[in-house]
């Protein structure tokens, strides 16, 4: 007796306490672990402790983040979810109906998310109408990288259509210089094909094809246009690509071996990494075609007990899309911020040219979300497109055949 | 009291392992066949639907992929590592003076994990770095080996690496085997005057049978649940030439989210494992009954 009384007391002190001090905790599943974005999470990490909060960090390291989601699954499974994980896309709605995220519409709404941050994006961060999860940066990844010596060399200009890519191509060939730089690795297949789906098809297309996953368009003319394209471009890759990193394709860029990559803007950092100046060494351009298509990460907040997590949690949100971490961190990752109204002084032109597209794109209806990096489809169907078009990069299927396979690949997802 | 912990000792100490057999073995076994039976994606659920998994899993031409690789993997891989670990152990057999020395040659690659092996046959096979390199810079400029870029050759790939990681070990089963039959009979036949190759055919060989068996099991199983020797050689490239079902059902559950998939086809793996032990376990069983 005399012990219940006393732990209902130290419970309600407890409790008491909690709510006037409510130290704010945070324990966060992430998988930046490398060079540049362990520093950037670092920085997140300072300002959290500076507004008294209690970090806990909790990086898994390894396959793309299958190692970290396979943590998570196993922390929600047992019913002791971390305070925020860094996830993306249609993940995060994955999750939400698995029942496990957390409201933070107070915090958004006082912090004005939805006038900061581009409709689009601003999209993916809601479940249901509620905010969920709260957007880190804005990779672009139709970008095309190219040595500037090996196009002076041979008199060739950025291309804006896939019909001039391949006649600059042609040239290279000629001159000896490999063409297209590319990693056979499938996830970098798939983002050579949807640059390719949006340059040929447009947006429009682009939407209806990987976004709706609308049958006609899968099996169109314009798809097996795409296919075609992807064929040609197979030809002006060297034979040595299979299984290749992307950074080491990033690296034949840069050594003029050679000329263009089809990457999203993380490959910026290993030329800058390298003391490469943009605009000079390295050229950036959008891929030929209109259009912007982004892969925002960012972290979801789950669902969990206590004030002080709770606390933790707002406080982690608010801070995630302050101005200060949009920039910072932004710096240290190659990215441009996810909200539009932080200064881009401090950043290079790559960076502005992505973030005027940005803007552009957003307000015409061109921002879309990327397939190949897990922002417009779930893991299945994008998985299930991916096999298809790394096996059509890989063999000497035909464009009909590809196409047939990719719309029965998508039905069999479903 | 002693005799009653006579009597019950054994089953006392046997328990825990068996209740761990019967939870974490046969227990997920049933666990993955009921999961494999539902709509699960990201996580697990539990509402029966049928056999939905399986009919996606037969429409999914990379299943196809896997299957045919398993069939082409396993066949030439216990076949080859077979023949070669026989006719290693039969050259070894014949009393050459370093045998202990070539011996440890042979099974040094054992030694070594499938991760080691995959990754330096990688750089081996590597048509801009290994063999192909190498035999064009010593002037074959037509000299092409490109299995592990070639999709259709791509599995061929990890066969040769497989055999040379095992075939050492199938020589040791066989030397042992081949030191275990009665001397007696071979001096016999010796004296008799029939040729060592009829010897080795006619009497030495058939009554090896039993570590043919233990072989054909061993490497069986490697063959079936073989995963990071494509991971590290291909990873399951180019495209998806390379993958087993190893590797499809991890890259079901681990990067897609789409759990009854995966489950649905680690239960068709399961089922092509007991297609291979049940027949064994059988004859055995029957073979002590006799």
């Amino acid at each position: 007796m005399k012990y219940t009384a006393f732990a209902g007391v130290s419970a309600f002190a407890i409790a008491v306490g909690g709510m006037a001090v409510a130290e704010p905790q945070a324990e966060v599943l992430h998988w930046w672990t490398s060079g540049g974005e362990a520093k950037a999470v670092a920085v997140l990490q300072e300002e959290f402790a500076e507004q008294g909060g209690t970090w806990t960090d909790m990086p898994v390291a390894g396959g793309g983040g299958d190692a970290a989601m396979t943590a998570l699954r196993a922390r929600v499974l047992s019913g002791n979810a971390p305070t925020a994980v860094q996830l993306k896309g249609p993940a995060i709605q994955e999750w939400y109906e698995e029942g496990v995220l957390a409201d933070i519409s107070n915090v958004a709404e006082e912090e004005n998310w939805s006038e900061v941050l581009p409709a689009s994006i601003a999209n993916h961060m809601k479940c249901d109408g509620t905010w969920c999860a709260a957007p880190v940066n804005v990779h672009r990844v139709d970008w095309i990288w190219a040595n500037a010596d090996v196009l002076e060399q041979n008199g060739i200009e950025m291309p804006s259509t896939w019909d001039e890519f391949n006649a600059a191509a042609e040239k290279l060939q000629e001159a000896g210089v490999i063409p297209l730089a590319h990693g056979g690795q499938a996830w970098q297949d798939a983002t050579v094909f949807e640059t390719v789906v949006l340059g040929l098809g447009g947006p429009d297309f682009y939407q209806s094809a990987l976004v709706d996953l609308d049958q006609e368009a899968l099996t169109s003319d314009t798809m097996k246009a795409v296919f075609d394209q992807m064929r040609t471009l197979r030809g002006y890759v060297d034979d040595n690509f299979s299984g290749r990193d992307w950074n080491l394709a990033t690296a034949m860029v840069m050594n003029g071996e050679a000329a263009f990559q089809i990457m999203g803007d993380w490959a910026k950092g290993e030329f800058l990494a390298a003391g490469k100046e943009p605009g000079e060494d390295f050229l950036c351009a959008s891929t030929p075609g209109d259009g912007f298509l982004y892969n925002v990460d960012s972290f979801a907040m789950f669902d969990v007990d206590g004030e002080d997590k709770r606390a933790g949690q707002e406080l982690l949100a608010e801070l995630i899309v302050g101005q200060n971490f949009q920039k910072v961190f932004n710096l240290n990752k190659g990215s441009i911020p996810a909200r539009t109204d932080v200064s881009l002084e401090e950043f290079d032109s790559c960076a502005h040219t992505s973030s005027e597209d940005m803007q552009a794109s957003s307000e015409n209806g061109s921002l879309l979300p990327s397939y190949a990096h897990g922002m417009a489809l779930r893991g299945a169907q994008a998985g299930a497109i991916t096999d298809v078009v790394t096996a059509h990069f890989n063999s000497d299927m035909s464009s009909d055949e590809a196409v047939q396979m990719l719309a029965d690949a998508v039905a069999n997802s479903m | 009291m002693a005799r009653w912990f006579e009597t019950h000792l054994p089953k006392m100490v046997l328990a825990p392992s068996f209740i761990a057999v019967l939870i974490f073995v046969y227990g997920f076994i049933g666990w993955t066949a009921w999961v494999s039976l539902t709509r699960s994606r990201l996580l697990p659920k539990y509402e029966i639907e049928g056999f939905i998994q399986y009919d996606r899993l037969f429409d999914s031409p990379r299943w196809d992929t896997a299957l045919n690789n398993l069939f082409i993997f396993g066949g030439l891989y216990i076949g080859i590592s077979m023949v070669l670990g026989l006719i290693l152990a039969i050259l070894l057999d014949q009393n050459i003076r370093t045998e202990g020395a070539i011996r440890t040659v042979y099974l040094y690659p054992m030694a070594l994990s499938m991760i080691v092996t995959g990754t330096a046959w990688k750089w081996i096979l590597n048509p801009g770095l290994g063999i192909e390199a190498m035999v064009q810079g010593w002037g074959f400029p037509n000299f092409s080996f490109d299995w592990l870029v070639n999709p259709d050759m791509a599995i061929y790939a990890i066969v040769l690496a497989a055999i040379w990681q095992s075939s050492g070990f199938v020589m040791a089963l066989f030397l042992a085997g081949l030191r275990s039959v009665d001397t007696e009979i071979i001096r016999a036949a010796q004296v008799d005057g029939i040729p060592t190759w009829r010897v080795y055919t006619a009497i030495i060989i058939p009554s090896m049978a039993p570590i043919f068996l233990s072989a054909f099991i061993v490497l069986a199983h490697l063959a079936i649940k073989s995963f990071d020797l494509v991971i590290a050689l291909t990873g399951g490239g180019p495209g998806y030439a390379t993958d087993l079902p190893a590797t499809y059902m991890y890259a079901m559950a681990f990067s897609r989210g789409d759990i009854g998939q995966a489950a649905s086809s680690a239960m068709i793996m399961m089922l092509v494992v007991f297609a291979i032990i049940v027949p064994y376990l059988y004859s055995e069983l029957r073979a002590k009954n006799d």
